[in-house]
């Protein structure tokens, strides 16, 4: 319980301590915890983000879905019109060659009828003026009864 | 001992409360004079402390902390905390607090010495010619005032610093009970009074606990001297192991208090020295 020198040299020791630890312990260890301190503040933050740009892009997402089911459901629409359009097209096409064609058919008919009538015609003069010739063999000069025979013709 | 006959229980406290010194102290006070077993223990407990947390210190990453790293952070930020809380200049705390934290952390260390048994490291001491030895520096008053008396430097380099020296004048002279003139030499006496008995008993409080607690230790161990063979020295040794057991249990909670004490008042007498009345 006396007092000496210790006391002094103790007051020396202390404040180079103090000043060791001021020095090389006490700043790295600080600025570790800074640093912890605000990566974890930089980590929530991102998480944070993270979650918000993760809303977005689903609603984003089903946006682009509905977009699609929506364009795709123009183009079957637009496809069907479309196909409906060229078998319209189609039919009335059909329609008009098929009508032509009776056309052409009736008028070619017609002509054959005409030509065959004729023809008919020429061989009943023909038969008439033979069987008249068979029966009037004598009595009648084809050169002199020419006119009422073409006459006869004509009326036929 | 080797001497013929065993020390006396008088004798054998006496010899642990001496110190290992460079001469014989004969008066109370002799500044030629030194504890060269407190110097010892004192700067090779305060060279752990700081070598071991500079290790800390040099690996710190501010990624995911080792276990050694994490407890050397946890103590850090315990310092830290309360002297944010008691010291509100930032400027001030860049040494403040970690001279707290070296406080608590050396005394800490060298209250700890006490929890070594009583007899163990004077007995090597003697094994080498060295005849006394006190190991626990904080029982030794000189250690404990020495430290105390940093702090009231420090409290007396804050108080310029912070008021300057012309604000600190005013203050010594007209806190704490006004400005008049004929208040002025109640004033300084007053204020003179403070810094002593804070001084004094931030030292004496440390070295009273810890001076007492290895006393309480070497009366213990003789309790387990006196065992002789008979029914009542058996008693006696049997009452060394209880005894031992309940004081080192409870004075594991006195080392780190007293530490904690010593460290929290150097943090409020400088704290006290940043604010003006």
């Amino acid at each position: 319980m006396n007092l000496n020198a210790t006391l002094f040299a103790q007051f020396v020791v202390f404040f180079i301590l103090a000043w060791f630890t001021m020095k090389f312990v006490w700043p790295p260890i600080m600025k570790a915890l800074d640093e912890r301190a605000s990566k974890i503040a930089d980590g929530l933050a991102a998480a944070d983000r993270a979650k918000t740009d993760l809303a977005l892009a689903e609603r984003r997402a089903t946006d682009e879905l509905r977009k699609a089911r929506e364009s795709a459901n123009e183009l079957r629409g637009g496809a069907e019109r479309q196909g409906a359009q060229i078998l319209d097209e189609a039919r009335a096409e059909a329609n008009r060659i098929i009508a032509a064609a009776r056309t052409a058919a009736e008028g070619e008919a017609e002509v054959a009828a005409q030509r065959a009538r004729e023809a008919l015609r020429d061989q009943v003069a023909l038969l008439a003026v033979a069987g008249a010739e068979q029966i009037l063999r004598k009595e009648i000069n084809p050169a002199a009864h020419a006119d009422l025979l073409n006459q006869l013709k004509a009326e036929l | 001992m080797a001497t013929a006959h065993a020390p006396t229980a008088s004798e054998y406290v006496s010899h642990h409360l001496g110190h290992l010194t460079n001469v014989k102290q004969t008066s109370l006070v002799d500044w030629s004079v030194i504890h060269l077993d407190t110097m010892f223990y004192s700067i090779a407990l305060g060279l752990l402390a700081v070598f071991v947390m500079a290790r800390a210190a040099k690996k710190a990453t501010s990624g995911v902390p080792g276990r050694f790293q994490a407890a050397v952070e946890i103590l850090i930020e315990m310092v830290a905390d309360q002297a944010k809380g008691i010291v509100h200049s930032p400027e001030s705390r860049k040494f403040v607090a970690p001279v707290a934290l070296t406080v608590f952390i050396w005394i800490f260390l060298m209250n700890a010495m006490d929890l070594l048994p009583v007899d163990m490291l004077p007995t090597l001491g003697a094994l080498v010619g060295i005849n006394y030895m006190r190991v626990v520096p904080t029982a030794d008053l000189n250690a404990a005032l020495g430290m105390s008396l940093a702090v009231l430097v420090m409290c007396l380099y804050y108080n310029v610093k912070i008021k300057g020296f012309g604000g600190w004048m005013h203050e010594l002279f007209t806190a704490p009970f006004g400005n008049h003139f004929l208040l002025y030499p109640i004033n300084f006496a007053m204020q003179i009074i403070e810094f002593v008995a804070k001084t004094v008993s931030h030292g004496m409080r440390l070295f009273g606990n810890m001076y007492a607690g290895e006393l309480i230790f070497m009366l213990i161990a003789l309790m387990g001297a006196a065992w002789a063979g008979t029914w009542g020295s058996g008693l006696l040794w049997v009452g060394h192991i209880f005894a031992g057991t309940v004081w080192a249990i409870f004075h594991i909670l006195i080392i780190t208090l007293q530490a904690f004490i010593f460290m929290m008042l150097t943090l409020v007498y400088i704290g006290q020295a940043h604010e003006s009345h």
